[in-house]
């Protein structure tokens, strides 16, 4: 029997092991915004609710790093970062929130009862701002520096494990 | 009683999908644009660009409201004048690969191209070599 015979089935085997690790291997389904690293696009979004504060790009312009929080009020995982920001604040960390397609009075009712961590809110009603930035998702959170660039994206809801490590991007860029 | 009982336990079901969806959707994101040539412009670049949010569609197919607001953006700027070509860089910019939905040859994604052709290739050498031996 020549060994040529065993070429097909030893090509099969190595594909079947190729797609078996593959599927052993967690799955990333996060779109990474390629705009880290890059200014803050121009964008003027009107304040969220009545008392608050809008935001545009100049905000972050002044010098100081900030956190940008895309969240809604109809965002379930928001309820659980709700807490996080609340600390990330409490540590001395700026956090100004867009609230995404969303109504002032859900944004008040929610703020009202999961706390308000934010020094503005902005509203985009259309994902001006979170197409602009690649932000594919609800929540995200990005570390603007004190000149407007984009330092760090983290996606999804924020987690207790994570709070220190926003403090430390915010660190380093100040 | 009971319909009263039934009727309330749909209504409280009902209720976050109605926080979800009760912002209308974004003015350009069901509307066509007004001039033919430029919505069927918008609906061709449309085809060829991922929602980020159910990751199988392509915009042009999706309800997602991100989708929408997608659409809307797609359609205000060609109607301000902007090609498709630049508007799918400004999304490629952001998003890289992920957003595109239209296969293209690019330094990660030739094997997927050139395997097959390789495959053919070698079929018809192997093939060509026994036809040669019987003759």
């Amino acid at each position: 029997m020549s060994w040529r015979l065993w070429v097909p089935l030893f090509a099969f085997a190595l594909f079947v092991g190729l797609a078996a690790y593959q599927l052993t291997q967690p799955k990333d389904d996060f779109v990474e915004s390629r705009m880290v690293g890059e200014a803050l696009p121009y964008f003027d979004l009107p304040p969220a609710m009545e008392g608050a504060e809008g935001i545009s790009n100049a905000t972050f312009a002044d010098g100081k790093p900030r956190l940008l929080n895309i969240w809604a009020s109809w965002c379930l995982p928001c309820i659980a970062e709700a807490p996080h920001l609340e600390s990330l604040k409490e540590q001395g960390a700026e956090i100004v929130g867009v609230a995404i397609r969303d109504r002032p009075e859900d944004i008040a009712r929610f703020l009202a009862r999961h706390g308000n961590p934010y020094s503005r809110i902005g509203r985009d009603d259309l994902s001006e701002v979170q197409l602009a930035i690649g932000s594919s998702g609800v929540p995200e959170t990005f570390v603007i520096d004190g000149k407007g660039v984009i330092r760090y994206q983290h996606i999804g809801d924020i987690r207790a494990d994570d709070v220190p490590v926003l403090l430390a991007e915010l660190e380093k860029v100040r | 009683m009971i319909r009263a009982l039934v009727s309330s336990i749909v209504l409280a079901l009902a209720i976050p999908l109605a926080a979800q969806q009760s912002m209308p959707p974004a003015p350009y994101a069901y509307r066509q644009l007004d001039d033919p040539a430029q919505e069927a412009a918008a609906q061709d670049l449309m085809e060829t660009l991922r929602c980020l949010t159910c990751q199988s569609q392509s915009i042009a197919d999706s309800d997602a409201p991100m989708a929408g607001d997608m659409r809307h953006q797609v359609r205000i700027r060609i109607a301000a004048g902007e090609s498709p070509g630049e508007i799918r860089s400004w999304l490629m910019q952001r998003y890289g690969d992920y957003v595109s939905y239209k296969p293209e040859v690019s330094s990660t994604t030739w094997p997927l191209f050139a395997i097959p052709l390789l495959l053919v290739l070698v079929v018809g050498v192997v093939l060509l070599g026994r036809f040669r031996r019987r003759a």
